[in-house]
């Protein structure tokens, strides 16, 4: 996917904005600076433990907006609905867009429908727009050797949440998606922490992709520990059933913050004070060497790169 | 599972504690290969080498199912697919390895349709679902999934399924390793001998391995301490010159291993030889179905023609899975093959030697 961007969407389409593949786009307009960011929604089942679809929706472009320092306000939304789908479903996951977007603070103020017939579609697909009014100045380039890394919770959840129900995966846990809207958490950050450098949600591909996409960004080295990664342990139970590795798994209701040193402990105590980040962590340090690169601090005391996010994870065979 | 099983063996002092007895006792150069390539993985993602003295080196062996798989039979299994109403299940580490021609993926664009299934009893419910079509199981892995796929083959007789097929290309685990004692590029001085494998064959099968050959096999588990611990017993056997079979595992694997699992494997098939990527043809190292099951085997059903097996002039697979060779040794290593753009299976599979070493590359501790 990221060989297609790289070489079909952004040739075509390349401007200032769109170049540096951010999670949004922040410009100025007319003396008024503003985030905006678009995501499409297809995950398999709709709806799942802790959420679904549609509050996946809302989140997702809620969450891009907050982490470049954007207060998101208004929303747009598309449907494509599969012909047959259950219309008290569609009913259940207009509602939870609708709780999603009250907490979040956003107005969904335009918005397309569309049904395909039987086929073209996997049940309901979500696209959201967002803009957001950009309140502070974050960015991967306002990293420094030094500086502390923080994870706001337990990593994993969204990603095993969703396993656990995918079919032909006959898997039982107890783990809830943590779907959530993170402007509040982020706005406190904002308010409390002075060296606040850059904010990041990691999604597809992990804490691992985030971190390593941080690290390129920056031209600096991440250095993690293990031991110091939340992961709850029927995460990393289903983690080791599965035979993947957590720190890929997608998480929707998490960030990633880089403060300077002296103030992890002040964003750390932010993060606990707040409902979205009370298992919260200061999970490494940015270190010089090697540039571009995440670097894993193990359990046992060795040391080794984490390469981004590639492929599809698949369980292991034997 | 719970949670103590796995942090527990992940304690960091334990591990210093224990690298630290390994450093004590090393007192000579050895090889050591770990067969199995879920070890493969763990001790990559944990960091284990850099942990070692340089005079201990692990090595990676012929445990990873998928790379093993020969090339001929990749091709024929695709080719299979090519005929009229076939239905093509397969595990999904299988379906990115290159063929001579294209690989299981690419052959969905080619019309063929393939299906990812967890175990071979979707395979079943595949056929059962489809009574127009048949659907070929592509049976590969060691001992560990050959009681699975021998109970899907009763399930399916049972039920009269007659669209249900298997292509039987099962390997065993001994047979290979005393094999790769036979080579004059490997030198192996013990073996970690694969957990899994041994809950279903027990401790015996290795045992002329130690007696015959000499070599130390101790039975390993999978997370860090596991895989230090059953280190430092095979390094105190080596010292004090014994050779014997030990279980590290005890928490998993009895001695006698699965009997029922056994019973299972030898009611549906027999071992015959069969060619391993890397390592040729080998007596006894694979399992075909018994005559009374024949009738399940995909490669009697239908008469395919296979095309000339092509596979990549500077792909070490061969030598990497007999321990002869580093995946870093290979020319094509993370230049022109990647898990994005895999060249050989090594670097596809999850349990690939490749593809661990290119995931989890080792720093300096510094």
């Amino acid at each position: 996917m990221q060989e297609l961007i790289k070489s079909l969407f952004l040739p075509a389409f390349a401007n200032e904005l769109l170049s540096p593949l951010s999670d949004s786009a922040v410009g100025e307009f007319d003396g008024c600076k503003i985030a905006i960011t678009t995501d499409a929604f297809v995950v398999s089942p709709i709806e799942f433990p802790g959420g679904d679809i549609g509050k996946l929706s809302i989140c997702g472009t809620v969450n891009d907006l907050s982490v470049a320092g954007a207060r998101p306000i208004w929303l747009c939304a598309s449907f494509i609905v599969e012909e047959g789908l259950q219309m008290d479903t569609l009913e259940r996951i207009v509602n939870s867009m609708h709780r999603a977007a009250y907490e979040a603070g956003v107005k969904i103020v335009a918005g397309d429908t569309k049904v395909v017939s039987r086929g073209n579609c996997d049940k309901l697909f979500i696209v959201t727009s967002g803009i957001g009014l950009v309140q502070a100045d974050l960015s991967a380039k306002r990293i420094s050797v030094g500086d502390a890394v923080l994870v706001s919770g337990y990593i994993g959840d969204h990603g095993i949440a969703v396993m656990s129900k995918r079919e032909g995966l006959g898997f039982e846990t107890e783990v809830e998606s943590d779907c959530a809207p993170l402007w509040s958490l982020v706005e406190a950050l904002l308010n409390g922490c002075k060296t606040l450098r850059c904010l990041k949600d990691p999604t597809r591909g992990g804490l691992a992709t985030a971190l390593h996409e941080l690290a390129e960004a920056a031209n600096v080295c991440i250095e993690i520990d293990e031991d110091a990664i939340p992961i709850r342990p029927p995460v990393m139970t289903a983690c080791e059933l599965l035979g993947i590795d957590p720190l890929y798994v997608a998480n929707e209701g998490k960030l990633v913050a880089v403060v300077s040193a002296d103030e992890a402990e002040v964003a750390l105590n932010i993060m606990r004070s707040h409902a979205l980040g009370r298992h919260a962590s200061i999970i490494g340090r940015v270190i010089a060497e090697p540039k571009g690169q995440l670097v894993l601090r193990t359990a046992i005391g060795s040391r080794r790169l984490v390469e981004p996010f590639s492929g599809e994870q698949l369980p292991r065979i034997c | 599972m719970a949670l103590r099983w796995v942090s527990e063996f992940r304690n960091g002092r334990v591990a210093q504690r224990l690298i630290e007895r390994i450093a004590e006792i090393a007192d000579r150069e050895c090889t050591l290969m770990e067969v199995c390539g879920t070890h493969t993985m763990a001790i990559a993602r944990f960091g284990i080498r850099q942990m070692l003295p340089n005079s201990v080196r692990l090595i990676s062996g012929p445990g990873c199912p998928v790379c093993v798989t020969a090339q001929s039979d990749i091709d024929r299994f695709i080719a299979i697919g090519q005929v009229d109403g076939v239905v093509l299940a397969t595990f999904g580490d299988m379906v990115k390895v290159p063929g001579s021609q294209f690989s299981l993926r690419d052959a969905r664009t080619h019309g063929i349709d393939v299906r990812v299934v967890y175990s071979p009893f979707e395979a079943v419910e595949l056929a059962r679902q489809m009574p127009d079509r048949e659907v070929v199981f592509m049976a590969i892995g060691f001992e560990t999934t050959a009681p699975g796929i021998a109970l899907s083959i009763i399930q399916a007789e049972n039920e009269r399924l007659r669209n249900f097929f298997i292509y039987p290309a099962n390997k065993l685990v001994p047979p290979a390793m005393k094999a790769l004692l036979s080579f004059d590029d490997v030198r192996i001085d013990g073996f970690l001998c694969p957990g899994h494998v041994s809950t279903i064959i027990g401790m015996r099968p290795y045992e002329p391995i130690a007696t015959d050959y000499g070599k130390p096999c101790v039975i390993a588990g999978f997370e860090p301490l596991d895989i230090l611990q059953a280190v430092l017993m095979l390094l105190v056997q080596i010292r004090s010159g014994q050779a014997k079979v030990e279980n590290q595992y005890r928490r998993a694997v009895r001695p006698e291993g699965n009997e029922a699992a056994r019973r299972l494997i030898d009611e549906v098939f027999e071992p015959q030889a069969v060619e391993w990527r890397g390592l040729g043809i080998i007596e006894e190292s694979g399992l075909k179905l018994r005559r009374k099951y024949e009738h399940f085997d995909a490669r009697l059903t239908f008469d395919v023609q296979v095309p000339q097996t092509k596979e990549h002039p500077a792909c070490q697979c061969g030598e990497i899975l007999r321990g002869a060779a580093l995946p870093t040794d290979c020319k094509l290593f993370a230049t022109a093959c990647t898990p994005d753009h895999p060249i050989g299976p090594c670097m596809v599979s999850s349990e690939g030697a490749c593809a661990a070493y290119y995931r989890y590359r080792e720093v300096s501790l510094s």
